[in-house]
């Protein structure tokens, strides 16, 4: 029984069948990566699992309880962090602000009236979001106002807030796309020391095979809203019905 | 200082210099000259509009400033504060401590459920809202509520709510042994009651009103520093910034919104409160959507989420309003008497339409003028100032210590 069990899920969009029949098992630990073509409806699979929409058909479990019907906050709460396809921060604050808001969230719970304490007051949640720059590299750049940073720093920011969550699951959707070559590797050296130095689950969404076979322990691969195959990266690789559909499109 | 760091502490007691000096600051000319009938406004019901709407003005700043929702019907809570406090002096007694409370709890009660509505949807459907709300509770106070001919009316209508000698009062008289109306007071201190000083030509004016508003005013900015700088206002901004991102971080961004929003409601109670308490007299226009206009102008014209701005948004609002409409023809040809006639009369019949009862035309164009060059507002017309001056500083020790 894995720790985010997909069951029957369909979504359709008026005359699109966005997701049709989609079973998913993601088990405790792994990497398991989502790839197909675009229109596939990965990013509508992902979205069913955080809040923003609800499936027409089937359910969601994440550690055995059901995340449909629930709002983002909740499911945040409940342990899943996400990373958004085009970096999603508080781009007007600071690096430092920006690091302490899920810190805080973490603490606090979904929402807390501690307004006339001072951040002089909250020692553990600064030192808890310097030692996460620290970590990611970002240290440097506390007082920086994060809409100033380049894209992969941006992105850095973003898995350093989902992160300092510890969430027990951390879903990425296409974290590289739009990045250059420097920035992907970073990017993927990044997400390898995270999945070696962190008791975590990742479910990622992405289009570059390189980024895909170098991280993933699983391989779904979604055309037209079904799942096609789910295998391990090496057997995904020589899949004929794998090649047809997508690494044949590719190459 | 009091949980503020050296920078906020600095700007707290610069605040706090000018608003207890105020008296000297703003009568700077020698009483009966005729540049003091201009531009003195060290009058204690001048003085006193200065600190009140500075309090209205911080507040809203709580909640546009920092969250970025634009409340369109900020008057209604002033309005009700103001009713409130009223009703307070009427029923209960003359001391201004319980009719503001009240003024404030009342206020925020109606923030809490205005804002529960409004907040179901964001941006300009937000400010609509709120608008529209507003303009109800100012309805309801001209019309609805305040016939005087039923057995409840809350709010007089279109007089206004006022003492009458008929008050029944739990504390104290209805009429005072000279058969008038009983002032308000602060614990026996009137606040009508002023101190004058006479220095040379000069007349200051120390009023019991101004200097407990100012306070209070004082004690409500240090409340908003402290906001500013909590973990809460940080959410706050962060509501502003993404609210995405809040929601999959784990926060609940609508008690947030809310919250600010009573916050903000509050301190226009409060302001609404002290307004009476300085002259126990409410009426409906209060709550007119041009009243809520002015306070947002007033907050985009100090500076929008700075923490000083909304205090000089208002001072500067209050303040030209006051010098504009006391301009009038004779005032235009006395000054202009040097020029030939026929151009004088020319200029005069021009300018007629700014000043006097056209002080709208004015600060509607310096409105525009900041908002053009200085969208950070004054606020940002200050740093541009210091920057220019810090910048000549520079280059002047570069100059003095070149082998550096
Ligand atoms: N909110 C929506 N409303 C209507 N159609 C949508 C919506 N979101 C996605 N779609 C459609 O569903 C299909 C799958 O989209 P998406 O999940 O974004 O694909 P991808 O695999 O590239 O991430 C696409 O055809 C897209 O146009
Ligand atoms: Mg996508």
């Amino acid at each position: 029984m894995g720790i985010l069990e997909v069951k029957n899920v369909g979504k359709r969009f008026g005359g699109l069948q966005a997701l049709n029949n989609v079973n998913l098992s993601v088990a405790e630990n792994t990497c398991h990566a989502i790839i197909g073509p675009n229109g596939a409806g990965k990013s509508t699979l992902l979205n069913c699992f955080v809040g923003k929409l609800i499936p027409d058909t089937g359910s969601v479990m994440f550690d055995g309880q059901s995340v449909l019907g629930r709002t983002p906050y909740e499911i945040n709460q409940m342990g899943i962090s996400r990373v958004f396809q085009t970096p999603e921060i508080f781009a007007d604050l600071s690096v430092m602000e920006n690091m302490m808001i899920p810190v805080f969230a973490k603490r606090d719970g979904s929402f807390r009236m501690h307004a006339l304490e001072g951040m002089m007051g909250e020692k553990d949640i600064v030192e808890k979001a310097e030692a996460m720059l620290e970590d990611m590299g970002l240290a440097n750049k506390r007082e920086m106002q994060a809409s100033s940073m380049s894209r992969g720093d941006k992105r850095r920011l973003e898995i350093a807030m989902c992160l300092s969550q510890e969430p027990r699951l951390l879903l990425l959707d296409e974290p590289t796309a739009g990045m250059a070559r420097a920035d992907t590797n970073n990017t993927i050296d990044l997400l390898k020391q995270i999945k070696e130095e962190r008791d975590i689950t990742i479910a990622i969404i992405e289009h570059d095979m390189h980024v895909v076979f170098s991280l993933a322990d699983r391989i779904t691969v979604l055309a037209q809203g079904t799942p096609l195959v789910e295998d391990s990266p090496e057997n995904i690789k020589g899949h004929p019905k794998v090649r047809e559909a997508y690494l044949g499109e590719a190459a | 200082m009091l949980g503020l760091n050296k920078k906020d502490t600095l700007l707290f007691w610069i605040v706090a210099a000018l608003a207890l000096l105020a008296p000297f600051i703003l009568n700077p000319f020698p009483e009966g000259s005729s540049l003091a009938q201009m531009f003195n406004a060290g009058y204690p019901d001048l003085m006193q509009r200065f600190v009140i709407f500075g309090i209205l003005v911080i507040g809203f700043n709580i909640l546009f400033g920092l969250t970025g929702y634009l409340s369109f019907g900020h008057a209604a809570f002033l309005g009700i504060g103001s009713y409130s406090a009223v009703w307070m002096f009427k029923l209960v007694g003359m001391n201004v401590i319980p009719a503001i409370l009240l003024a404030m709890i009342v206020s925020g009660v109606f923030a809490l459920l205005i804002g529960y509505i409004s907040l179901r949807r964001s941006g300009i459907y937000f400010s609509i809202l709120t608008l529209a709300i507003a303009q109800m509770c100012y309805n309801l106070a001209y019309s609805v509520l305040g016939n005087p001919s039923s057995n409840f009316n809350l709010t007089n209508g279109e007089t206004g709510l006022q003492l009458s000698l008929d008050d029944a009062r739990i504390l104290g008289e209805s009429v005072t042994a000279e058969g008038a109306l009983p002032v308000t007071n602060f614990f026996g201190l009137a606040m009508r009651s002023s101190y004058q000083m006479d220095v040379g030509g000069w007349l200051f004016t120390f009023n019991a009103g101004y200097y407990l508003s100012a306070i209070i005013m004082l004690v409500s900015f240090y409340v908003s520093i402290r906001i500013f700088r909590s973990p809460f206002g940080l959410m706050l901004r962060a509501v502003k910034s993404n609210q995405q991102r809040m929601n999959y971080t784990g926060l609940n961004t609508r008690p947030y919104i809310l919250a600010a929003f009573v916050i903000s409601g509050i301190y226009a109670g409060l302001a609404g409160g002290l307004l009476s308490s300085m002259d126990p007299l409410a009426g409906a226009e209060r709550m007119h959507w041009t009243a809520s206009g002015e306070i947002v102008i007033m907050a985009i014209l100090g500076g929008v989420g700075t923490l000083i701005g909304p205090v000089l948004g208002a001072g500067f609002n209050e303040y030209f309003k006051n010098i504009l409409s006391k301009i009038n023809d004779n005032v235009l040809h006395d000054w202009l008497g040097f020029l030939p006639d026929g151009f004088e009369n020319l200029l005069v019949g021009f300018l007629h339409y700014f000043v006097g009862k056209g002080w709208h035309l004015t600060l509607g164009i310096m409105f525009m003028l900041v908002i053009i060059f200085l969208p950070g507002g004054l606020v940002q017309g200050g740093q541009r100032i210091a920057r220019l001056f810090r910048r000549k500083k520079n280059s002047d020790e570069t100059q003095q210590t070149p082998a550096e």
